[in-house]
């Protein structure tokens, strides 16, 4: 009995990681849909837009260092800080900017290049925003707090207790990501079936010389696009750096997302939830499970054997388009 | 005026068909041998060889096994530092396990496990294109490290899972350990990248390579006309990852002396190739060298003028080191999507005709 | 600062640069990467205490000190071209902040005759001088460390720990894998059980392993870490309420960059360490007066006073001893790395000698002969209280088991004469 209620805790909590997942890949999945470019930075978004939320918030002086450097002054701080509401909505300010930018001055001129030499440019754009990321706001390690709870939920310890008689552990933060990331969803569903914008959106994933013809601007799709991965970067980064503070590993967490991206299909937004939560059980009971007789840290590993074993029998993901090859 | 192909008059086919089918380049190329094995030997220190020269030459290697598989036969992998761990840990266990063969045996060997291990990675393949084979190659990275850090007896049950290459002579001068003078990292390495280099050159242009290049361009053509895209493709793998393998070996036993699997060839490795074969350009040997040079050199170059020259603070300096060689990558691609290759190329037509415009 | 940064460009790129007319000790840090948060605050101690002594002292034995920076990102081939690139500049000593890093240049450094300084990292088996001629790891080392915490816990339990259950987190590389065997050792000779869970690095994503401590209810758990895993376990053991006072991190996993984020969470986490913490040393009036006042402190002096600043500058003490040792033997103010090593092996740092330092207590008394580069390994249990912020030492300097330690340390050593072919001297 006992074994079958760890059980149930691991997959409960390998269900909230896989949210986690699936809040990185869904930055991947609307890129990837509208414009095909697979954008490896989307983990580096979320590191800076979380340093700019942390540097905002406590009042940093950007590019601190920098100015030290050159003029020999010793400024860090404007010595104020700022509420973590207005933080946030100048932080979304200013990844709608940089998706701005990064359309003006990288993609604009990549239009029609192959899908690799777009990948390659935005690996680019990872190491000059990893770099920008640390000399505007420096590389120590950052607290970031906006007021998430954190830590085991006694609710549902005392209730889970009262009912079964063994409390289940669940994070609070988890099951706030939970239910930050199910509103995010909806809206982001909401936006593509009821506006203008989102139906626009929606025309130049399917076909982009359809679209151009009845008129859609691309490149504004394009930074409307780039707007809302930089949006949804702000909530992963919000979301990991509670977790485990803000400093350069955030960056990482792309690794996560991309077994998710496989296993659910470069093209799908259901296929990043669903395949994120897939995957956040199944490495979750395999560590626990099978880990401790391999040795354990299988979960770098597993999450990438599951999407390619299971790609071998569908090759396009769980919900992605399928290929059709024409000579 | 003088780079020109007139008054070059070639007679057999043979002679069209050549390497460099120019005179000039063809000098140009001899001089460079000649200066690489005869001349940099003997001014070579350890600084220039173990921060520059020994790393440019093994991730040329590096660089030229994964332009075969991406360039060539059109198949992304961002499985190269697992692979390059392959080759490392091959040839440590060949080291320890047979010390009397020579280890220019061992590293060949090495080299013929890392492709066994790739045609098996490969296998996906098959079935899986595009992206999705990208990211399903970094199964074989993850899993590869794991492997290398969780069972031991690749380690040789060291306290810490270090592996440490032991002395290893070639002709009797030591090749590896740490007594190795500089020229002799130098000159196995290079001795090893010409080799390979110019088998890959030929087998490029042959029968395999053309095979390769259709599969690239589109697969389901070539199955058509006649290439098996199986063999195709897994020889791609094999002939890549038996390069991959022997540059990290070299990496290991040569250059590093100790190395620890996730940390010398973890999936920063993988990217680091992959970007040296796209700045250099997808699909040409030159390329290949091009890329590893820029990449080698840029950041100890960046380093030393930020630091050096404008005292900066380390950090910062690295900091915007990594600014910069992410700006000149984005820079490069849109430039020249095609790599400094064709840069190379675009150069050479110009001076055909320089100093006159037509 | 421009000068230094200046002279190593030159020494960089034209490696064959003169020896300098100064004692020459690189300080190959890392302030950027994954663990650049903690190897900021190491270099910058490590910096400052020989910023302090150049402007009080006029630097050693009237030698000023330069100390060029390299960066190494905690990457091993970046730490082999920084290596490479201030050898030839005349540099007397290494410390690389970096297992890893260590393990290849322990073969370099005995080649060129350059000294490693290792203190609390490193190949631990360094400690039998009579095989690793150029490595010193004094005071205390990785086992040393694993013994002390067991000790610790020993002392906790009326010294019975028959029966208890102890858990290791360990950071998994090189590093993290190092106290495995000692405590395989140590569980056998006390009866305990004992149990690894690997976290790899960077080590953000821990749930499984602490879901697994939650299902075995270990009575302790040590913790190998480094980087964020640090903040991460303990964030993760407090989320599933595991007893604080029961979690020991080792050296290097107890500064204030790993419980400051978890906040009032981490109160009671306990970590070892080989010198005190805080500002309540006499030599900070010197600092202050020095170096922090005119502005010469490194990166702006944020970080004085914290464990891993205390530490770099700890290493730094122990490396100017050394050399004021080693121009003491050699007669001459000028001195070689093999001279060094000589000072190296003399070396005494008594309780005395620390006081006169301005670190009365700081560090366990410190000394090396031919045979042991690794001092008495002592340490000492410091624990964390988050509502002052600050680290208290609970524990005195404990000498570790070296009836466990001392064999293990022999075979280790042994294994490596016969790999590398060195025939043990002394």
């Amino acid at each position: 009995m006992d074994q079958l209620f760890f059980a149930a805790e691991v997959f409960l909590n390998g269900l909230m990681a896989g949210v986690m997942y699936s809040l990185v890949a869904l930055g991947f999945v609307l890129i990837f849909k509208a414009s095909g470019v697979f954008n490896y930075a989307q983990g580096v978004l979320a590191l800076f837009a979380a340093l700019t939320l942390v540097g905002i918030q406590q009042g940093q002086v950007p590019f601190a260092h920098l100015i030290n450097a050159m003029f020999g002054t010793n400024l860090h701080h404007f010595g104020w800080t700022v509420p973590s509401i207005l933080a946030i909505a100048l932080t979304a300010g200013i990844m709608v900017l940089l998706a701005f930018l990064i359309e003006k001055l990288v993609l604009q001129h990549l239009v029609g290049q192959e899908p690799i030499i777009l990948f390659m440019a935005t690996i680019g754009l990872a190491y000059f925003l990893e770099g920008m990321g640390d000399v505007m706001w420096g590389a120590d390690i950052k607290t970031l707090d906006v007021g998430l709870p954190q830590g085991i939920s006694d609710t549902v310890e005392t209730m889970t207790a009262d009912w079964l008689g063994y409390g289940f552990f669940l994070d609070r933060l988890d099951i706030w990501a939970t239910m930050i990331a199910a509103l995010l969803v909806a809206a982001l569903v909401a936006f593509a079936q009821y506006t203008k914008q989102g139906r626009a959106m929606r025309a130049v994933a399917d076909d982009h010389q359809a679209a151009l013809s009845v008129g859609i601007s691309l490149r504004f799709i394009w930074v409307m696009v780039w707007s809302i991965a930089g949006f949804v970067a702000l909530v992963a980064g919000i979301m990991w750096g509670t977790k485990s503070g803000v400093q350069f590993s955030l960056s990482l967490i792309a690794l996560k997302a991309l077994p998710v991206l496989m296993l659910g299909g470069f093209t799908s937004i259901p296929g990043a939830i669903v395949g994120g939560l897939i995957i956040g059980v199944g490495e979750k009971l395999f560590e626990f499970w099978i880990g401790p007789l391999v040795g354990g840290a299988t979960e770098n590993w597993f999450a990438y054997v599951l999407a390619l074993v299971f790609l071998v029998f569908r090759p396009q993901g769980l919900f992605g388009e399928r290929i059709i090859e024409r000579v | 005026m003088f780079y020109r192909e007139a008054g070059d008059f070639k007679t057999t086919y043979r002679d069209d068909g050549q390497t460099f089918p120019i005179r000039l380049d063809r000098w140009g190329y001899y001089v460079i041998l000649a200066a690489a094995f005869l001349v940099v030997p003997i001014y070579i220190d350890a600084y220039w060889a173990n921060a520059v020269l020994v790393p440019f030459l093994i991730y040329a290697i590096a660089a030229l096994g994964l332009n075969v598989l991406t360039g060539y036969a059109g198949q992304v992998s961002l499985g190269t530092g697992g692979f390059m761990a392959v080759g490392a840990y091959a040839v440590y266990k060949l080291m320890t396990s047979f010390p009397e063969v020579s280890i220019v045996i061992h590293i060949l060997l090495a080299g013929g496990i890392t492709a066994a291990v790739g045609v098996l990675f490969g296998l996906p393949s098959l079935r899986i294109k595009g992206f999705y084979l990208a990211v399903a190659t970094l199964a074989a990275q993850f899993f590869l490290v794991w492997l290398f850090n969780k069972v031991p007896w690749f380690y040789n049950y060291s306290a810490s899972g270090q592996i440490t290459a032991p002395t290893r002579r070639v002709f009797g001068y030591a090749v590896t350990g740490p007594t190795t003078s500089a020229p002799a990292k130098y000159l196995i390495c290079l001795c090893f990248l010409f080799v390979l280099a110019w088998a890959v050159r030929n087998l490029t242009r042959g029968t395999l390579g053309r095979k390769w290049m259709a599969i690239r361009d589109m697969d389901i053509a070539a199955e058509i006309i006649g290439v098996n895209p199986l063999t195709a493709k897994l020889s791609a793998f094999a002939v890549s990852s038996f390069l991959i393998g022997i540059a990290g070996a070299l990496l290991f036993a040569v250059y590093l002396g100790a190395a620890d699997a996730n940390e010398a060839f973890g999936i920063n490795k993988s990217f680091l190739v992959l970007f040296m074969i796209i700045i250099g350009g997808l699909g040409s040997i030159f390329g290949s060298f091009a890329g590893a040079a820029f990449l080698v050199l840029l950041p100890v170059l960046l380093k030393n003028i930020l630091v050096g020259s404008f005292g900066w603070p380390t950090n910062l300096a690295a900091h915007i080191e990594l600014m910069i060689v992410g700006a000149l990558i984005v820079f490069f691609l849109i430039v020249e999507p095609h790599g400094l290759a064709r840069l190379w190329q675009l150069t050479k037509e110009k001076l055909r005709l320089w100093p006159f415009p037509h | 600062m421009k000068l230094k940064f200046t002279t190593l460009a030159a020494g960089a790129f034209m490696a064959a640069a003169p020896a300098m007319a100064d004692l020459v000790v690189p300080n190959l840090s890392y302030r950027t990467g994954p663990y650049g948060a903690n190897g900021t605050q190491y270099a910058d101690g490590f910096n400052d205490y020989f910023t302090l002594l150049n402007e009080r002292d006029g630097g050693i034995g009237g030698e000023t000190i330069r100390v060029p920076e390299c960066e190494t990102a905690y990457n091993t081939e970046k730490g082999v071209e920084c290596y490479e690139a201030t050898k030839g500049g005349g540099a007397l000593v290494y410390n690389p902040l970096s297992t890893g890093i260590t393990y290849q240049l322990i073969p370099k450094a005995a080649a060129d005759q350059i000294p490693l300084y290792t203190p609390g990292y490193g190949r631990t088996s360094a400690k039998n001088g009579a095989v690793f001629e150029w490595v010193f790891n004094a005071p205390a080392n990785y086992w040393d460390g694993a013994s002390v915490a067991v000790k610790y816990l020993l002392d906790e339990n009326g010294g019975d720990l028959s029966g208890k259950k102890i858990a290791l987190v360990y950071h998994n590389s090189a590093y993290g894998k190092e106290p495995i065997r000692t405590l395989e050792e140590l569980a056998e000779k006390h009866g305990f059980t004992f149990s690894a869970l690997p976290i790899d690095p960077p080590g953000q994503e821990q749930k499984s392993q602490w879901l697994q401590t939650r299902r075995d209810r270990p009575d302790y758990v040590l913790m190998w870490g480094w980087g964020v895993m640090n903040q991460t376990a303990i964030q993760e053991a407090a989320n599933i309420r595991f007893p604080m006072e029961n979690f020991i991190g080792t050296y290097w996993s107890g500064s204030e960059v790993d419980v400051q984020p978890v906040g009032a969470a981490a109160n009671g986490y306990k970590a070892l360490t080989f010198h005190g913490v805080g500002m309540d040393y006499p030599i900070y009036d010197d600092m202050k007066q020095y170096v922090i006042d005119p502005g010469k402190a490194s990166q702006g002096g944020q970080f004085v006073g914290s464990v891993l600043y205390s530490r770099g500058m700890y290493a730094a003490v122990v490396i100017a001893e050394a050399i004021a040792k080693a121009q003491e033997l050699a007669g001459t103010s000028q001195i070689t790395p093999a001279q060094l090593r000589d000072g190296f092996e003399a070396l005494e740092i008594s309780a005395e000698r620390l006081e006169e330092l301005g670190l009365p207590d700081f560090g366990p008394a410190i000394t090396m002969s031919c045979e042991n580069h690794g001092g008495s390994g002592m340490a000492r249990v410091q624990q964390w209280d988050a509502t002052e912020r600050k680290w208290t030492l609970i524990t005195d300097f404990t000498e570790p088991d070296q009836d466990v330690l001392g064999p293990l340390i022999a075979e280790d050593s042994e294994a490596y004469a016969k790999e590398a072919g060195i025939e043990p001297r002394c």
